[in-house]
């Protein structure tokens, strides 16, 4: 009972902190900025922690956060083979293949216009769909080891960027092509020097939503079979056998490695388009 | 309309190339069942045959190339397979009366379609409430916001499991909630950022203007800033009705679930049909296609009777 108070209180007591940081005159910089959702986050853990154990909840049904911490600790060599197989072999390499064919699909439709305006309809729609279903087809196709999760990540991540490249493509208008072709620039020099640049923003849109998908895919391929490592095996095998803790702590690295690739995404992204208005500010 | 014909065009390319790669696919598990009935196939053994290359094998065995068209367990089936399939768990069924049954994929997506409705529902009521106390309150949109965006890069299906476990223990019969949790884990937020935005749409001239007429702040919440959202709510309810589909069948998928499309997807590959998959798959296709046509007519009725231009 002691922690479900406790754990309430912590609650209130923080949530009035924030409401006050919020409201102060220095909520726009930057430490305050950080420190309000860093201090709701903690609040969850702490609301977590103290239910499950002020109501005494089984540890085969919800771990607490500090068991958890405790076992990740304890397993770190795993989580790390998990973290090789699952995401610098099958979603890394998946979605670097899947990065480029899409690029490079996109220029070379984006020559002929009939082509453009008859992709981009069905692009947009298979974009989409549930497209992890084939994921039991390409294991069987490709084996249980790496490949067939990077072929299923190519499939999942292919489609978003295509359509985002395409559609960034014709972001130029007809002005600053007239330009190009005042200055006698030739396809490539506009492509390289105008329209490329010009559609980095909506690449990297394509690209942010492609790093989840890339993690999705790379794992729930293993759930149709794998070596005997990696972050899905270790998933529902851990459901199985009743290790709720290490399946836990697979849940953090998996959630750290997604917020850590869309992070390095994003930081990328800034760095190339530091020049469009919407970042100038 | 004038993408009618570019669209069909690019839709024929598909099929024909899906078609023509139905050969190579094919040609292994073709030739091993020439050779169990006694054909003669070169080289001898499927054991021989596997360090050959496809191409050579077409090649070499021209005559049995057209097997590879009408397996009865294909690695790739051809478009009209799948066809035939899902017409006879679809339409034949239903002729006969058994819409309903167990094998027939109406019943299927039906199971699916109700989870992603529920979903949608409680994915797209988070959205919306959760917009809404983002858009009133200074605090909440500070500590909210960035863990609104975090957990969309954290994988789902690594969770569904644990999503399924936790609601069985607490007493949850049956995955409809699961799945329609995780849905609305997968729909919320594209409804929250839209309806931030569009909550936040009136100029501060129409504000003033509200205030001018002694307004409440709840009136000018129903009479301004809801309408004025409306046009970015529906455009995000045709992503988010999409991504709850999905939601709903990687909740199917790794979970050992037994009806709805991720089931007959888990089923069709540890029974080995792969027609039931690719069925499945196409079902699902077909059913996402009309959420957001249904959505997208409701968006234009909509919007038109209330005066917006689209």
């Amino acid at each position: 009972m002691t922690w479900l108070i406790g754990a309430l209180v912590f609650w209130i007591a923080a949530w009035t902190v924030n409401a006050r940081l919020a409201n102060s005159s220095l909520s726009e910089t930057l430490a305050i900025r950080i420190t309000i959702p860093l201090l709701f986050g903690f609040t969850l853990l702490v609301l977590w922690e103290g239910l499950v154990r002020g109501l005494g909840v089984s540890q085969v049904i919800l771990p607490s956060p500090s068991q958890i911490a405790q076992t990740f600790a304890a397993s770190t060599d795993i989580l790390w083979v998990d973290v090789v197989q699952t995401v610098f072999k099958g979603a890394l390499r998946g979605f670097l293949i899947g990065a480029i064919a899409a690029f490079v699909t996109a220029i070379l439709i984006d020559r002929s216009a009939f082509l453009t305006r008859g992709l981009l309809p069905i692009g947009n729609f298979v974009a989409a769909l549930p497209i992890v279903g084939i994921a039991p087809i390409l294991v069987n196709w490709f084996g249980f080891d790496w490949q067939s999760k990077a072929a299923v990540v190519v499939v999942m991540v292919f489609f978003p960027i295509l359509v985002n490249t395409v559609q960034g493509l014709r972001e130029t208008d007809a002005m600053q092509r007239d330009l190009m072709r005042t200055y006698a620039a030739g396809y490539f020099q506009t492509l390289l020097k105008l329209r490329l640049p010009a559609a980095l923003p909506f690449v990297f849109n394509g690209l942010k939503i492609a790093t989840t998908l890339a993690l999705i895919g790379a794992i729930v391929a293993e759930y149709f079979g794998s070596p005997t490592r990696g972050m899905g095996f270790r998933i529902s095998t851990g459901v199985g056998s009743l290790e709720i803790d290490l399946v836990w702590a697979e849940i953090a690295v998996s959630a750290l490695v997604g917020s850590a690739f869309y992070g390095l995404v994003a930081l990328i992204e800034q760095r190339m388009t530091f020049w469009h208005p919407s970042r100038r500010g | 309309m004038r993408n009618v014909i570019p669209v069909l065009t690019v839709l024929a390319l598909l099929a024909g190339l899906w078609w023509a790669a139905v050969a190579p696919m094919n040609i292994r598990p073709a030739l091993d069942q020439v050779e169990r009935s006694g054909g003669i196939v070169v080289p001898e053994g499927s054991v021989q045959r596997r360090d050959v290359s496809v191409w050579r094998l077409m090649l070499d065995n021209r005559d049995h190339v057209a097997i590879g068209y009408d397996l009865k367990r294909p690695r790739l089936p051809t478009p009209s397979q799948v066809g035939q399939e899902m017409w006879k768990t679809t339409g034949e069924m239903a002729l006969k009366g058994r819409a309903w049954s167990k094998r027939s994929l109406i019943y299927h997506s039906w199971v699916t379609l109700r989870s992603t409705l529920w979903g949608f529902l409680l994915g797209t009521t988070i959205g919306i409430l959760g917009a809404v106390a983002i858009t009133y309150s200074r605090v909440t949109s500070k500590s909210l916001m960035p863990w609104a965006i975090i957990s969309q890069t954290i994988p789902i299906v690594a969770l569904a499991p644990m999503i399924i476990v936790v609601s069985n223990q607490v007493g949850i019969e049956g995955r409809g909630v699961p799945k329609a949790i995780i849905s609305a884990y997968l729909c919320y937020f594209p409804v929250l950022v839209s309806m931030v935005k569009g909550l936040g749409s009136p100029r501060p001239s129409e504000l003033d203007l509200l205030k001018t007429y002694n307004a409440s702040g709840g009136q000018s919440f129903w009479k301004l800033r809801l309408p004025a959202s409306l046009p970015y709510l529906f455009t995000s309810l045709k992503v988010g009705i999409a991504a709850a589909l999905v939601g709903t069948i990687v909740g199917e998928l790794p979970t050992g679930a037994i009806s709805g499309l991720g089931a007959r997807i888990l089923i069709g590959d540890q029974f080995g049909t792969p027609l039931a998959i690719w069925s499945a798959l196409f079902m699902a296709a077909i059913l996402a296609g009309l959420l957001v046509t249904l959505v997208d007519g409701t968006q234009r009725i909509t919007l038109r009777r209330m005066g917006f231009r689209s």
